[in-house]
């Protein structure tokens, strides 16, 4: 049993530093450090709910022809990566990624009681309920509320957008949104802006005026933080043109220039392909596998892949019969991408959907997304899964 | 009381009751007596004043059509692009609807029935993609604000929006359809731990059969209602959807609960356990009249209390709606008020989810709060936004479709839009009185009080129009 294990096994971790004995401090210390405070997670979101068939495509089992006529990826096009899945062909910039071993693959994550509307689905994804509950925050939100050792800056978790997603907001913290770290830098600097934070801090009570002047106070030196560390990078690696990946070479510089922050989010949408699907998404999976391939290779160079943990999800996935219109309709379970240096298993990592045993003509799921999640905030952000999601899910093998 | 008092009284009771009050309107209203105040607020319009921008005998049409081609297995070309076509303009028209609202809000000489409607519009949150069964819930919620709770209750209940959201169209006898049943006790009426899961099941039952039809008005089918006895809360009897509210009513809970709601959205965000209990009480005892819970409120001492002004987050609407009040602002192009509801985090018609908006200090985050700051000099001088937002979950078939989106979704930046608002200056200055000096304007326009920075920043006297950009850019202006 390593130091990190023991820590965790003996509760110390979980339950917070308050509660570490004094002569145990440095070991925390020491074990946290080991652990390095800089690694980091990057969450893709594809709103719209991605057609998960058509992107790892069961072009081995012949119902998924049945289902498809029309729309199904043949199986000379697939790129395949065991003989019953494979890519879809708009995706061939990332079997380079598979072949080095960046790359798991999980199948039919889901949550019983499945939702089909967008916003409900994805209001579940972020705040991590169940499909029955309504929780205000988001699950990364309240890592950053448990006020762990690695999450205590206000700049631990930073979405690439202009407007903060409910996954990123806690009770008492949040993560902080933005798309150019110049033009947030400039905002906070202007005479007015600075004029008002400067100076007295009779403000800096715990109602709700006090809750807007650390707003406003922690924006402007998170703002000079990002700017100031990371101005100086100048990035070597071509990114393809497509806004996504414009955000991926944001969150690239971040990571590369040193940036203390643990959470990157980056979302890409146009996902809800009822109609002409092939083209739509097509298009869209190639911008996120061009994106995502020149991210994994820029961090690789800049030694920062093993530091690195990327998971991509969507809200759902889509029925497994395809509609009148060329396209799919909402569905439930869906596959979900880990990128890293780093993983545990590699490739497929668990059976693929099993098309003959659906509900109702949907798949059913294999894994609870809490687990993923669960697995993450245990073995990457180092804090206890239950604390988070209230509840804890058994962890899984992909790191 | 004297004047003075008068005038920060009238002043909260505006900024909480209504969204805020024009200078010379707050002089008068301080003369009044205030009982008179107050009950001016609560009475009822004179006319109707129904939102009925979304023409029902045309939608109706629509919903006929469409019913139609769904219920077709093989469409032709023409008969897909017209399915297209109707949920093209059907979410037109949403959008029309929401800026409709805003407009009404901003424009309204009975504000606190639009208040109301804000809050019930959060209360039974819903969403739908059928702009007349919106406005429809909308209206609801506006005739019945102020009025009983029951009726209230009861339309929400019976309101397709609402049968749709929660699936009671689905909620048929032998199978029955537990989410309407679920969220009425939950989040309606008892709150959390109120009641059994048995207790649901048996209302579940209770409410088979309430439906809606082809073009959308309630039906109640005998066909699909569970004629078998239910038990609920210990009494039996061969319930209905209407015995069941009946039954939640007795309960003092209901009262309990939607009185602490009611405290926190207009009073404050941590309920006083005293005054959460003197409104229930009295909401209990009047038959659950609603008008008689809210003058209890703004007669109250405790309603004007230090901690109680200036304190509360104003929602995004409360925001917008208010500064656009303030400066009499037209919007050219109103489905700017589209993209800053949603930037800001409460896009009207569309909660996230039934809970409503969490509201309180989840309206600021960073990027939130430094476009907050910097709106009014956008609205009231006419700027420009470079925050493009995010797009809506239920937008996101529309941009699957539509090439032209594609080609922004690409470039991850819309183009640039103009924000193309007029404030009426001239009107503005016009309310306030002659000699008005800077620091009285901020007394005015701010609701938390002065301190020595907000002073300081003001006293060179740019003018008092600057002053005014300047004060509602100001943190202390996004509190009420």
């Amino acid at each position: 049993m390593n130091r990190r294990n023991f820590l965790r096994s003996s509760g110390f971790v979980a339950a917070g530093s308050l509660f570490v004995p004094a002569f145990m401090k440095p070991l925390e210390a020491m074990a946290l450090d080991e652990l390095s405070l800089y690694k980091n997670l990057v969450v893709v979101q594809l709103s719209g709910g991605n057609d998960g068939l058509n992107t790892v495509v069961p072009f081995g089992n012949d119902i998924y022809y049945q289902k498809r006529k029309s729309i199904a990826i043949k199986p000379q096009d697939v790129i395949k990566l065991n003989d019953m899945q494979g890519l879809n062909p708009n995706m061939a910039a990332l079997q380079e990624i598979h072949d080095q071993g960046w790359m798991t693959i999980i199948n039919d994550v889901g949550y019983p009681n499945p939702d089909r509307s967008h916003f409900r689905s994805m209001d579940i994804w972020q705040t991590g309920s169940d499909s029955n509950q309504f929780l205000s925050t988001g699950w990364i939100g309240r890592y950053l509320d448990s006020n762990c050792q690695t999450c205590k800056f206000p700049y631990t978790a930073i979405e690439v957008d202009d407007s903060l997603s409910l996954a990123l907001k806690g009770e008492t913290k949040k993560g902080i949104a933005l798309k150019d770290p110049a033009a947030l830098f400039r905002n906070t600097n202007n005479p007015f802006f600075k004029n008002i934070i400067n100076g007295d801090k009779e403000h800096l009570d715990e109602d709700n005026l006090g809750y807007l002047y650390k707003t406003m106070i922690e924006t402007s030196s998170s703002a000079s933080y990002i700017q100031n560390t990371s101005k100086v990078y100048q990035s070597k690696a071509t990114y393809p043109q497509s806004g996504f990946a414009n955000q991926l070479k944001t969150v690239s510089k971040f990571i590369s220039s040193g940036l203390k922050t643990r959470v990157y989010y980056v979302s890409l949408s146009g996902f809800d392909t009822h109609v002409n699907q092939i083209n739509q998404q097509g298009n869209l999976l190639k911008q996120y596998s061009e994106g995502m391939a020149a991210f994994l290779k820029d961090l690789k160079s800049n030694n920062k892949l093993e530091d690195t943990l990327v998971v991509t999800f969507s809200e759902f996935g889509r029925r497994v019969e395809q509609n009148a219109s060329n396209g799919t309709d909402h569905g439930t379970a869906n596959n979900m991408f880990i990128f890293g240096g780093r993983l545990k298993k590699q490739g497929i990592f668990n059976s693929p959907p099993n098309l003959s045993d659906l509900d109702t003509g949907d798949l059913k799921y294999q894994l609870d997304f809490r687990q993923v999640y669960g697995t993450i905030l245990d073995k990457w952000l180092d804090v206890n899964n239950g604390d988070i999601l209230n509840k804890k899910f058994n962890t899984l093998d992909f790191i | 009381m004297s004047p003075k008092d008068n005038f920060y009284r009238v002043k909260h009771l505006y900024s909480r009751a209504g969204f805020g009050i024009s200078y010379n309107d707050l002089q008068k209203l301080s003369k009044k007596n205030y009982e008179k105040v107050v009950n001016n607020l609560i009475k009822p319009p004179k006319a109707q004043d129904n939102i009925l921008l979304i023409d029902s005998a045309l939608s109706k049409q629509q919903m006929l059509m469409q019913a139609g081609l769904y219920s077709k297995k093989d469409l032709t070309d023409e008969e897909k692009k017209q399915r297209q076509e109707i949920v093209k303009m059907q979410n037109e028209r949403s959008r029309d609807l929401n800026i409709a609202w805003v407009e009404k809000m901003i424009n309204t000489a009975t504000p606190l029935r639009e208040k109301m409607t804000l809050f019930w519009h959060g209360h039974f949150a819903c969403r739908s993609n059928n702009p007349m069964f919106a406005q429809q819930l909308n209206n609801i919620q506006r005739e019945n604000g102020l009025g009983s709770f029951k009726t209230l209750l009861v339309e929400v209940s019976k309101s397709p929006a609402m049968l749709q959201y929660l699936n009671n169209q689905q909620n048929r006898k032998g199978k029955p359809n537990e989410n309407f049943a679920r969220e009425l006790m939950e989040l309606f009426t008892l709150g959390r731990g109120n009641y059994t899961e048995q207790d649901i099941k048996e209302s579940a039952r209770s409410f088979t059969g309430w439906m809606y039809d082809k073009d959308g008005s309630f039906v109640f089918r005998p066909n699909l209602h569970d004629e078998q006895p239910k038990t609920f809360f210990g009494k039996t009897g061969n319930f209905d959807g209407e015995n069941i509210i009946d039954i939640i009513l007795e309960k003092p809970q209901t009262a309990q609960f939607i009185a602490q709601k009611i405290y926190k959205f207009f009073v404050n965000d941590t309920p006083n356990e005293a005054h959460v209990k003197d409104l229930a009480d009295t909401f209990f005892k009047s038959g659950y009249d609603i008008s008689a819970m809210m003058k209890k409120m703004f007669m109250a001492d405790w309603f004007y209390s230090p901690e109680n002004v200036g304190t509360k987050i104003k929602s995004p609407a409360e925001f917008l709606v208010g500064l656009s009040r303030e400066f009499y602002v037209t919007y050219n192009k109103p489905q700017v008020l589209i993209q800053l509801q949603s930037s800001l985090g409460q896009y009207l018609f569309n909660p996230p989810n039934v809970a409503g908006w969490p509201g309180g200090q989840s309206w600021i985050d960073s990027s939130s709060l430094m476009l907050r700051m910097r709106i009014p000099s956008l609205v009231l001088n006419d700027g420009e936004i470079d925050f493009s937002g995010k797009a809506d979950p239920e937008d996101e078939a529309i941009i699957a479709q539509s090439k032209a989106a594609t080609a922004a979704v690409n470039a991850n930046v819309k183009p640039k839009s103009y924000v193309d608002s007029k404030a009426d200056w001239p009107k503005f200055l016009d309310t306030l009185p002659k000699g008005i000096t800077p620091i009285e304007l901020a007394e005015f326009l701010l609701q938390p009080k002065l301190n020595n920075k907000i002073t300081t920043m003001i006293s060179d006297n740019k003018g008092l129009r600057s002053t005014s950009v300047e004060l509602t850019s100001m943190p202390e202006y996004q509190l009420c």
